[in-house]
């Protein structure tokens, strides 16, 4: 009974030593050649095609609220001028990261656990290990990689998206004036904000490939099975990502002191 | 040439479920095996198992010298390249055509410019009779052509070992003779070893050398065709001849009541050893054996009726 209840406990670490173990095959694939470019280029295009149009719509309304919000509270403070400023620091540090993720799990990842899945219970992945290919080296490498060049580009995207919605929600809405927005960019953001962000965004972009590809890869069950490891790609992806962005955040805030405007 | 396979006491559970323990037989060079066995015996798992996709608990598995249960995935990558696998349900990859699929294994492993891999691919194509459907996707033919689209890639690098899970599963009589003489060819052609996991029993009567049965997590038998078949064994018995009498019962073993009542039932005679199926042009595969040739060796007596042709291939009882 005690070494029942010991196993049940354990479990869950025995799964996050797998998955580890996982991203350490991937990470030794990596250096395996040939490098499957091909797949690479096609997944990249897919994934993007999949994200861009979605993150830019999650962008406009992103930037819009923090605009609404810092906006209003930012004028009981009397200083308007700043609003600029904090959508920026808001936008790039926070929302484009965050916004990213939410797209490369929920449309990236779960197109490939979903992909890999329906792969692994046609015994495709299996009939291709046969082939003498290894699977990890000739599919999960490329779509990591690919997600973690399009998470980069989106945060991109979501931060200019982002901006640009804040400016016009601050212009047209709440009656501020363009120069003073442009002018506050600078004052609190800086430089090391982007690249902290785009940091994120490759993160991101690792982890969530590397749970879809595991959890497709270990789908097991039929046709359900699939679905199910969709559905806790996404879950796990987005809990890991939420816990890895709070731990990325605090981690810039000791190496890079923030500005005093 | 074919190579062959030595397999000695394989253990294999899951968990703490027994599959099957103790699995020593050797598969030999350029022979057709089938592996027998009522549902869930872990027929599949055996054959997962000779390519290293699962490993064993123990035992070892010898091909050429390297031991798969035991060896570095490298080696494992390195002989699989040996091995041709026909998947229940062809496993070709969803997002490419036949011809794709098929061109796949020589586009990965070998320098081929493409006008000698067309070749190779048609050759093939021709071979299990896809000719004309290279263009479309597995998602758009039928059961019975996947698995021959599956079969024409798994011998497009000419392997030397070729296994085949379930070839007869959801196809009609008529394609699974098709199949089986296909099958016949193949090993004229070619001499691989071929071992075949299956449970149609007319198959496993009438298309292989030698047939090995899976039962109740053992190795019950594994010899050649005429000794399995002229076998008194229970078991053995029972299930080639697919009769209810006898050992093996609906869910698992049958229970001692169940034995017990069927204890002075008598149980039918053997039926006649079938001829075993020639190659379609007539001239006998290397590994061929004259009818009755093991009985006569062995001083059994075959059934009443054996060997004689046109015989009735109906079995049961």
């Amino acid at each position: 009974m005690s070494t029942l209840t010991s196993s049940r406990v354990l479990a869950p670490i025995g799964t996050a030593g797998k998955l580890f173990a996982f991203g350490l095959d991937v990470f030794r694939g990596l250096f395996r050649r040939p490098f499957q470019l091909r797949e690479f280029l096609q997944q990249a295009w897919f994934i993007a095609s999949v994200t861009i149009v979605p993150t830019a719509l999650v962008a406009i309304p992103f930037g819009a609220v923090i605009a609404l919000q810092v906006g209003g509270l930012i004028k009981q403070f009397g200083a308007q001028s700043f609003t600029g400023s904090a959508a920026v620091l808001a936008v790039v540090r926070e929302a484009g990261p965050i916004a990213t993720s939410l797209l490369i799990a929920g449309a990236g990842g779960s197109a490939i656990a979903a992909d890999l899945g329906a792969r692994k219970i046609r015994e495709e992945l299996d009939a291709m290990m046969v082939l003498g290919i290894d699977p990890i080296q000739r599919l999960v490498v490329p779509r990591v990689l690919a997600c973690m060049l399009v998470a980069v580009f989106l945060n991109g995207l979501v931060s200019v998206v982002g901006v640009a919605g804040g400016y016009v929600f601050n212009v047209v809405l709440q009656d501020g004036t363009p120069g003073a927005y442009l002018a506050s960019f600078t004052a609190l953001a800086q430089l090391p904000d982007l690249w902290q962000g785009m940091a994120k965004a490759l993160v991101f972009g690792l982890i969530a490939a590397i749970v879809a590809a595991y959890k497709g890869m270990n789908a097991a069950g039929g046709p359900k099975g699939v679905g199910d490891a969709v559905n806790e790609s996404v879950v796990i992806t987005f809990m890991l990502l939420f816990v890895v962005n709070f731990v990325m955040s605090a981690i810039y805030f000791q190496l890079v002191p923030p500005k005093t405007g | 040439m074919g190579v062959e396979i030595e397999v000695e006491g394989l253990t294999k559970s899951f968990g703490k479920q027994l599959i099957w323990g103790d699995v020593s037989l050797t598969v030999p060079a350029g022979e057709i095996c089938v592996m027998l066995g009522p549902s869930g015996t872990g027929k599949s798992v055996f054959l997962k198992t000779l390519i290293g996709l699962l490993k064993p608990d123990r035992g070892s598995i010898m091909i050429e010298g390297t031991d798969i249960a035991s060896c570095s995935e490298r080696d494992l990558y390195e002989i699989r390249k040996l091995f041709g696998v026909l998947f229940q349900d062809g496993a070709m990859f969803g997002s490419m055509t036949l011809y794709d699929n098929v061109a796949f294994p020589l586009r990965e492993h070998t320098r081929k410019s493409e006008s000698e891999i067309r070749d190779i691919v048609m050759e093939k194509m021709d071979l299990v009779g896809l000719i004309g459907a290279e263009g479309k996707l597995p998602g758009e033919i039928s059961g019975g052509m996947r698995k021959r689209a599956g079969l024409a890639r798994a011998l497009v690098l000419d392997p030397e070992i070729v296994l085949f899970d379930e070839p007869d599963s959801g196809l009609d009589p008529v394609r699974t003779a098709f199949l089986n003489q296909l099958i016949i060819d193949l090993n004229a052609q070619i001499d691989a070893t071929f071992l075949i996991v299956t449970h149609d029993i007319n198959t496993a009567r009438t298309v292989p050398d030698n047939i090995g049965l899976l039962y109740h997590k053992h190795l019950a038998m594994f010899g050649p065709r005429e000794m399995l078949l002229s076998s008194e064994e229970p078991v053995v018995r029972q299930f080639l001849n697919a009769q209810r009498v006898g050992p093996i019962g609906m869910s698992e073993e049958k229970d001692a009541d169940e034995l017990e009542a069927e204890k002075d039932q008598e149980l039918p005679p053997l039926p006649p050893i079938p001829m075993q199926q020639e190659p379609s042009n007539g001239i006998p595969r290397r590994s061929q054996r004259a009818p009755g040739e093991w009985c006569r060796e062995n001083g059994v007596t075959p059934p009443p009726g054996s060997f004689e042709p046109n015989m009735t291939m109906a079995v049961g009882g």
